[in-house]
């Protein structure tokens, strides 16, 4: 489960009205060599919750994105290298996401889906 | 990769070891995935480096076809946790790396044109009237580039009117009519195998 993924679900059970973003509970995270495509990210930005990548990436152990981002950094070469090891190179292969506001878990590890 | 090479691959998937008739399971066949995927890219540019999310995976097919023609980014999302078990490993198989979600697709919940493109084999809508329309609902509120699906010819115009009058789609187009040979999967199907007329279409969604 990659961070696009958690970024763009929320949880769905009947009745939560305020299920996004998961909490994510890592406990095998891995990153994966992907090519770097600068426009792919540029694209991407726009539509991607920052607050709740950022959290769920520093819960996969992965510190290096700044707390807050506006477009003006996708012209640094630094910062869109730094968003790209979170955004398509980390992998959640096994943990849980958990409803923010139930606390129910979905773990990824059985089935690789919530 | 070539068309041929890609039908290979997608014709050694696994597919459902017991089909559910209330989902509307039908395998997406090689012939047809690797066509339509095969269309997407080359005639529209639609998926390499693209966000594509495959509805109503199953065990993979489109997406995993997605996957191999270089997408940057797949999610396959189904409600039954069978075909996604079925689908993650057919993906071990091919080594490659598609998201899956257990949801069903009216209450995905996503907002704005989160994906570039959603590629999908939905249920015709035969046991449940109107499953087919759920899909595509969705699918034009999610992709701001493209939608590509599969739909019984016998309901071209009401797909049509459908996507452009209620659903807000800027283009529908039948890009091909393809036979769909339907194996005797149920034990409702009386004769051995039917061959169905199935669009594929391509919808553009609205822009923002």
């Amino acid at each position: 489960m990659r961070l696009l993924t958690h970024n763009m679900q929320a949880c769905n059970i009947k009745g939560v009205t305020n299920g996004f973003p998961f909490r994510v509970e890592a406990e095998e995270v891995m990153e994966k060599q992907v090519d770097f495509n600068a426009d792919f990210l540029r694209n991407l930005f726009p539509k991607i919750e920052w607050k709740a990548l950022v959290e769920a990436s520093r819960a996969m152990g992965y510190h290096e994105l700044p707390d807050e981002a506006d477009s003006s950094l996708l012209d640094s070469d630094d910062f869109l290298q730094k968003f790209h090891r979170a955004l398509p190179q980390l992998h959640l292969e096994e943990g849980a996401f958990v409803c923010p506001e139930t606390g129910r878990k979905f773990p990824t590890a059985l089935i690789k889906c919530i | 990769m070539k068309l041929k090479q890609l039908e290979a691959l997608l014709g050694n998937l696994q597919q459902f070891s017991n089909p559910k008739v209330e989902l509307e399971q039908y395998p997406t066949g090689p012939h047809i995935a690797s066509r339509m995927l095969f269309t997407a890219e080359n005639s529209f540019g639609d998926v390499s480096g693209k966000v594509v999310a495959d509805f109503g995976c199953g065990c993979g097919t489109l997406g995993l076809a997605s996957a191999l023609l270089d997408a940057q980014h797949v999610i396959g999302v189904d409600v039954d946790p069978e075909s996604l078990e079925i689908a993650s490993e057919n993906a071990e198989d091919l080594e490659v790396d598609i998201d899956l979600l257990q949801c069903d697709i009216k209450n995905l919940g996503w907002t704005g044109q989160i994906v570039d493109t959603v590629v999908m084999n939905p249920p015709f809508g035969t046991r449940r009237k109107g499953a087919d329309m759920d899909f595509l609902f969705v699918a034009l509120q999610v992709a701001s580039q493209a939608v590509y699906s599969l739909h019984k010819t016998t309901t071209r115009e009401h797909i049509k009117r459908s996507a452009l009058r209620d659903f807000g789609a800027c283009s529908a187009e039948v890009i091909c009519e393809l036979r769909y040979d339907l194996p005797q999967l149920y034990k409702f199907h009386k004769k051995k195998e039917v061959d169905i007329a199935v669009d594929l279409w391509r919808f553009v969604p609205r822009t923002n």
